[in-house]
């Protein structure tokens, strides 16, 4: 059994000996590390993991001072945000004025760190790769169902496929968001034209903890796609490349101009 | 940077062999084994990197966390939140109005603070106003000099720096007017001629509660916009002594903390007053 798994399995050396119908003159396996992520996009990325912590941390400390949201039908409160086990768990109680502090500083940074990342991938014409285009939906559906196991149909070979596509630009939209509905709540009354336009002071402040609410899901579902793309893929966010064999389906096959890397 | 039709070359020929000394490119297509061995050595420097950002990243974190505070919270965050406030400063002229809404939509907000309030107000009460000139000479004002001032009526949203916020129906006097109409906050001891602040006005309103207990400082401009009022009645009633009897501040422009309740001192001084939440790790600024 376990013999004809190796046999089956494509990529393996062993089975191209073995398959080969004459080893002795079977070409040597090609691979290469092949570039994937722009140093600009890999720091832009990597900045965001201690600013949004940083941004999340100090925002719960600012929620704990009015945490009026739940999640309730009628009368019966299904979730409340946050049980006072997670204030305490965490030591978020008590702190409004220093979460203020950090958050009005570390705003800047997520600010900056995200018009970098934008203004990068637009000049760079990386955004081939990441805004949705034309066959996003339908692919983004094959990659849910893949997922969850519901087709066995293998996913195109694709830098980025249609649900990263969506995920990638929605969480960028999602950050311009909380720019937009955290300045609306900043300074409601020197922009309360934008506080307005978002449905007023109070809906603003919703929105912004909504979003932030998203991250969160964003990030668990990223981590989890993460460990299961597996190692290579992981490396390739810190050394910005992928091992990839010749004979393996590749997203960079005809080859892309290479001045759309670093 | 190699050849292009080098690489080309390599791409065309891939029977080419390796010498174990030539430098690996790893943009082209190399034996398998010599692959790994480049990914191998590339990895370990890129997660070499890496360990030394994320060190870098938490002893900045370290640092920053334990730096002398400056008024409750770390002096690199005090300077940030100051940087905040001067920036929001520059950009808000006095035209921007706190938006105002219908007298239906008004509450009676929730009474959120008692410091100041605690000592019972005899029925002596007075406001004492420290001009610049003479700060040592204050003038004494009863509630019925500052009703004789110009009545202004608004609506606007109370902001709580806690996150909650309510519609209240206010009505009260100018700082601004008091100032046009007593020698206060000039140093050439003239009546003000224009809310916009020059370089004869005081730098800062401070005002504090009769018994000291509780004190904010205003910048000038954000003292005598518009719609910064003391304020004798809210919802269409006297003040209740929780809000402030018998007159408050109500300062739109800002948060809930600088609207201080029940007012016996207003002083126009180009020194920076002290204020009680600033002192505790809150931003000096607190404009919205």
């Amino acid at each position: 059994m376990v013999v004809a798994r190796t046999l089956l399995s494509g990529h393996s050396r062993l089975s191209r000996l073995v398959l080969s119908p004459n080893p002795q003159k079977a070409k040597p396996m090609k691979a290469r590390l092949q570039r994937k992520h722009p140093l600009i996009v890999r720091l832009s990325h990597w900045l965001n993991v201690p600013v949004l912590a940083i941004m999340i941390w100090s925002g719960l400390l600012i929620y704990w001072a009015n945490d009026v949201y739940r999640i309730q039908f009628g009368s019966v409160v299904l979730f409340k945000f946050f049980p006072e086990k997670f204030y305490d768990l965490l030591h978020l109680d008590h702190r409004l004025a220093e979460g203020m502090a950090w958050h009005f500083a570390f705003m800047w940074l997520f600010a900056l760190n995200g018009l970098v990342y934008v203004g990068y991938t637009l000049v760079s014409g990386e955004w081939r790769y990441l805004l949705p285009n034309r066959q996003t939906l339908a692919e983004a559906f094959h990659v849910v169902l893949h997922d969850l196991h519901l087709t066995k149909k293998p996913l195109p070979p694709r830098k980025f496929n249609g649900a990263q596509r969506l995920a990638y630009t929605g969480v960028i939209l999602m950050g311009l968001g909380s720019l937009v509905t955290g300045l609306a709540i900043y300074k409601p009354v020197q922009v309360s034209w934008l506080t307005n336009l978002l449905g007023g002071y109070e809906a603003a402040r919703l929105e912004h903890f909504a979003l932030t609410i998203g991250y969160v899901l964003f990030i668990l579902i990223h981590l989890a796609q993460v460990v299961k793309a597996g190692w290579n893929n992981f490396r390739a966010m810190i050394i910005g490349r992928e091992f990839i064999r010749e004979s393996e389906p590749n997203w960079n096959q005809p080859a892309v101009p290479e001045a759309s890397h670093d | 940077m190699t050849d292009p039709r080098t690489a080309e070359n390599k791409k065309l020929d891939p029977e080419e062999s390796y010498q174990s000394n030539q430098v690996l490119n790893p943009d082209d297509w190399l034996p398998e084994e010599d692959a790994k061995r480049l990914t191998s050595r590339t990895s370990r420097r890129g997660f070499l990197i890496a360990a030394g950002a994320g060190i870098a990243a938490v002893s900045g974190w370290q640092w920053l966390r334990t730096r002398p505070n400056d008024d409750g919270i770390p002096w690199p965050l005090r300077k940030v939140l100051n940087l905040n406030g001067n920036v929001a400063g520059a950009l808000s002229p006095l035209s921007r109005l706190s938006p105002e809404y219908s007298k239906s939509q008004a509450r009676m907000p929730r009474a959120n603070g008692t410091i100041g309030l605690e000592n019972e107000l005899g029925i002596d009460w007075a406001l004492n106003v420290f001009g610049l000139t003479d700060p040592a000479k204050p003038i004494t004002l009863s509630l019925s000099d500052i009703q004789a001032l110009p009545r202004v009526e608004m609506v606007t949203r109370l902001c709580c720096i806690e996150g909650w916020s309510e519609v209240v129906h206010w009505a009260g006097a100018r700082v601004s007017d008091l100032a046009a109409r007593f020698p206060l906050a000039t140093a050439d001891a003239r009546l003000l001629s224009s809310p916009h602040p020059n370089i004869n006005t005081a730098a800062y309103l401070s005002a504090m509660t009769p018994d000291g207990e509780y004190f904010v400082g205003l910048d000038m401009k954000s003292a005598l916009h518009p719609q910064t009022l003391l304020c004798y009645e809210m919802n269409g009633q006297p003040l209740e002594p929780i809000h402030g009897a018998p007159l408050r501040l109500t300062v739109p422009v800002k948060y809930g903390i600088k609207s201080l309740k029940c007012v016996g001192a207003l002083r126009f001084t180009n020194q920076r007053p002290p204020d009680y939440w600033a002192m505790r790790g809150y931003d000096y600024y607190a404009g919205l």
